[in-house]
């Protein structure tokens, strides 16, 4: 069996995102820039599986500009056996990734796809359900447990309540949550030897998809600063200000 | 306990990308491609952790890449005009003529951090290997006792010091040579100084800490190429140190202001002090409505020439400001320590060995540099007007004088509460951003997993809520420059005692130099960890 991973290029979640002065955007320049912590995590759900002996193959798919390389050696690194670099503008709306990876699922005939549940920049969270729909096979979001049994998979999913279970055909796309395991630290000699495993290069023509973006975003923004607080002596200066506020 | 460890090999082990390391590998490659070269960085990426003004003096760059030009680094502005201010509270007296030595005609204004993370992409060019998220912790010694490489640090222990579950042991680095660029007080040169002795001929090394802060400011306002230089205003005349204001292009200015560390008054905040110099009248209405993009502090070494220690020892050099190598008259390291890479890289192209590298540096043009200035920083000792007119001479004179003036170790020259008179300074109510330390450090973007241990060993906590206390008020919560020693209410035993907020901590080493006790080191934390910082 293969399992497909996606991983995304996207602004590390420690950096104090900036919108550039003109708001056409967020400010890149200089910024470091990681694998998407839920793909990160998806990438070591998908080589444990592959450690226990479940599955053969586990291939890294980014669909981004080539500077995306650098987080597909990092997920080669971690232990995938093979990366494919789909050259794309690196804001392409989720219904085109999703297209893209349905025609990367159906060509590398992959069982299993674990993505993660959402990308940290756009914060969409759309792509894993969208290409179960494009693939007409199950989907399992959100997950924190998966237990392969040959056919099928039975999945623990976080839900609002609590955790559901459930059991999905093969083939099938789950979207990995925070919970489903803590990912690996990179060992130095494997960095050296991902330098030289693979990355084939395919473009979205070659996979027959149209990467026109159908939202035309108008304006970025960042949120509005916070009021400084202030320090009230008492109980009765607090009373004083809730009221003040029409809170009280 | 024995574990086994993977073991790598290479021919040359470099120790942090900054341009020491950087250009050595570049020039070793450049030289001898058959050489394999391995660069270690403690930062989750080349150039995440550097701090520079900066103004670079091109000479290497043109060793090492005559073309450079055409492809330039990220930020790279033109040094069009030099200024040099005193300061008072109230106002700013423009000097006629430059100090020579602040002359930048030439010159240029890059991002430190931007240059170095195009520098490694021209050594992974020339097939370096580059392992950023790698700190080197420790040395290894073969049997004769000399260095044969070093030992990656450890990822996965939790703050007990035990193993967690993803624990990862380091590796060991096997090389013919191993090369210290961990810049100014690096962790690892500082422990094989001691071992094998290489400061015993040598002053002690002084040092600065130097504060960043990157702005992004409404249009109009910068004149790009211009370089400000101030002296002054906010530091009493005992207090060594001073500003530069970098002037890039796309409305971005860099701010760098310097106290040098052998302050005495146990109750100054260097980071106070820079705040206080943003609301100089000289800058009204200069930062209002623009915002700081990054901002960093890192020590810097003061000391020169005299207090360089032996550069070899067997198995290992040092290069750049790991052995100290910045001139400090003119605020300039990167230069020399590229210069010094360069020299070394070829050194061990023709000798296969570092033995023989310290007098080769000594018959360089960066050490005859760095002699001719090297009265220049110790003549502050007795205050700015003293220290102007010795430099004044020194300079006159080409640093030809026929003595040379004394370093004295930093932590020494702090007074103690009970004798110390401070003088008024002057500040001002502050209203520009970061608001206090926390707000500059979250400019930092700093990360370091909570739950691994401390990695600033502070030997004996007792001291501090005693002795300490009394003598200095705790001058830690003061000098670090985001604020991670702090002194908090102990409830188990009453009264203070030292709480240390280490994933704050920013990686300057100020703590490592100024602690009046000397029983704080700084280790490196896990891999990957420390600040972020953008373009500094
Ligand atoms: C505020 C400020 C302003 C300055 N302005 C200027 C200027 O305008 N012009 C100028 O020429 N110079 C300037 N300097 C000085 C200049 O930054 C230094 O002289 C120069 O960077 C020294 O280069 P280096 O390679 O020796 O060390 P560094 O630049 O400090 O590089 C050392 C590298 O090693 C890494 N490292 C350290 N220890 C380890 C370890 N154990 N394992 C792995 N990696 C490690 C560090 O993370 C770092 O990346 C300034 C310095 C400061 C602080
Ligand atoms: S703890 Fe020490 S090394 Fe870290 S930021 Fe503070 S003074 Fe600098």
């Amino acid at each position: 069996m293969k399992i497909l991973v996606p991983v995304k290029r996207v602004v590390d979640y420690n950096v104090r995102i900036q919108v550039k002065s003109d708001n056409s955007g967020v400010n890149l320049d200089g910024v470091k820039m990681s694998v998407n912590p839920f793909d990160e995590i998806a990438v070591e759900e998908a080589l444990r599986i592959k450690e226990r002996g479940e599955a053969e193959e586990v291939i890294a798919v980014t669909i981004g500009d080539s500077a995306a390389q650098e987080q597909l050696r990092t997920v080669l690194a971690m232990g995938c056996d093979r990366a494919i670099l789909v050259e794309a503008p690196s804001d392409l709306e989720p219904l085109a990734v999703a297209k893209t990876l349905k025609a990367l699922v159906e060509k590398e005939d992959a069982q299993l796809v674990i993505a993660g549940k959402q990308a940290i920049d756009d914060d969409s969270g759309q792509v894993a359900q969208m290409l179960a729909a494009l693939l007409s096979c199950a989907q399992a979001t959100f997950a924190s447990k998966i237990e392969l049994a040959g056919d099928s998979a039975k999945v623990t999913r976080e839900v609002d309540a609590g955790l559901e279970t459930i059991e999905v055909d093969l083939p099938a796309v789950v979207s990995a949550d925070l919970r489903l395991n803590e990912p690996r630290y990179v060992k130095l000699p494997d960095i050296m030897k991902a330098k030289r495993k693979p990355i084939d290069t395919l473009s979205l023509a070659e996979l027959g998809v149209d990467g026109t973006n159908q939202l035309t975003v108008s304006n970025w923004s960042a949120p509005s600063a916070r009021e400084p607080g202030i320090k009230v002596e008492d109980v009765a200066g607090l009373v004083g200000k809730l009221k003040e506020k029409g809170l009280l | 306990m024995t574990e086994e460890r993977d073991v790598m090999e290479y021919d040359v082990v470099i120790v942090g990308a900054g341009p020491a390391g950087l250009a050595t590998a570049i020039k070793l490659k450049q030289l001898s491609p058959d050489t394999s070269v391995c660069v270690l960085e403690k930062a989750s990426m080349v150039g995440a952790h550097s701090v520079a003004g900066a103004a670079i003096e091109p000479g290497p760059l043109d060793e090492l890449f005559p073309d450079w030009r055409d492809n330039p680094p990220p930020v790279c502005v033109d040094v069009s005009k030099d200024e040099f201010f005193f300061m008072t509270a109230k106002r700013s007296i423009k000097f006629p003529l430059n100090p020579p030595q602040m002359n930048n005609h030439g010159n240029y204004i890059v991002s430190l951090g931007a240059m170095c993370a195009w520098l490694g992409e021209k050594a992974e060019a020339l097939e370096v290997e580059i392992y950023p998220g790698f700190a080197a912790v420790e040395a290894l010694f073969d049997d004769q006792g000399a260095v044969m490489g070093v030992r990656v640090g450890d990822m996965g222990i939790d703050k007990d010091g035990k193993q967690k579950s993803g624990y990862t042991p380091g590796i060991d680095i096997h090389a013919k040579l191993t090369i210290l660029s961990e810049g100014c007080r690096g962790s690892l040169s500082k422990q094989l100084i001691k071992h094998f002795e290489l400061d015993s001929a040598c002053d002690p090394q002084t040092y600065g800490i130097g504060f960043k802060e990157l702005w992004q400011l409404p249009q109009g306002r910068v004149t790009p190429g211009l370089v400000q230089h101030m002296f002054g205003w906010p530091l009493d005349n005992m207090t060594y140190g001073g500003a530069s204001v970098y002037h890039l292009d796309n409305d971005r200015v860099s701010i760098v202001f310097v106290v040098g560390l052998d302050y005495q008054d146990p109750n100054l905040m260097p980071f106070e002090c820079f705040q206080q110099f943003k609301h100089h009248p000289m800058f009204e209405g200069f930062f209002e409505g623009g915002e700081i993009v990054s901002a960093g502090a890192r020590a810097i070494n003061e000391g020169g020439f005299q207090s360089m220690p032996k550069l070899e020892m067997p198995g290992a050099i040092m290069v750049g400001d790991a052995a100290g190598m910045l001139n400090m008259p003119k605020l300039k390291g990167i230069h020399t320590a590229m210069n010094s890479g360069i020299l070394a890289a070829t050194h061990y192209a023709e000798n296969k060995s570092g033995e023989g590298y310290h007098q080769a540096f000594l018959a360089s043009s960066t050490a005859k540099e760095l002699h001719a200035v090297r009265n220049v920083r110790p003549g502050f000792r007795h205050g700015m007007l003293m220290g102007l007119i010795n430099a004044g001479f020194e300079t006159v004179t080409g640093g030809r004088t026929p003595w040379t003036l004394a370093n004295h170790a930093d932590h020494s020259e702090l007074q103690k509460l009970a004798s110390y008179v401070p003088p008024n300074r002057e500040y001002v109510e502050r209203t520009l951003a970061p608001r206090d330390r926390l707000a500059s450090q979250y400019l930092a973007a700093t990360e370091h997993d909570e739950d691994q241990p401390v990695h600033l060993k502070v030997a004996d906590t007792t001291i501090c809520s005693t002795q300490c206390l009394e003598e200095y008020n705790n001058p830690c919560t003061r000098f670090c420059p985001v604020g991670v020693y702090e002194m908090v209410e102990d409830e188990e035993q009453g009264g203070l005692r030292l709480q240390i907020n280490a994933s704050n901590c920013v990686h300057c080493k100020t703590c490592d130099i100024k602690d009046p006790y000397q029983i704080i080191t700084w280790v490196p934390p896990e891999g990957g960890s420390g600040p972020n910082y953008q373009n500094l």
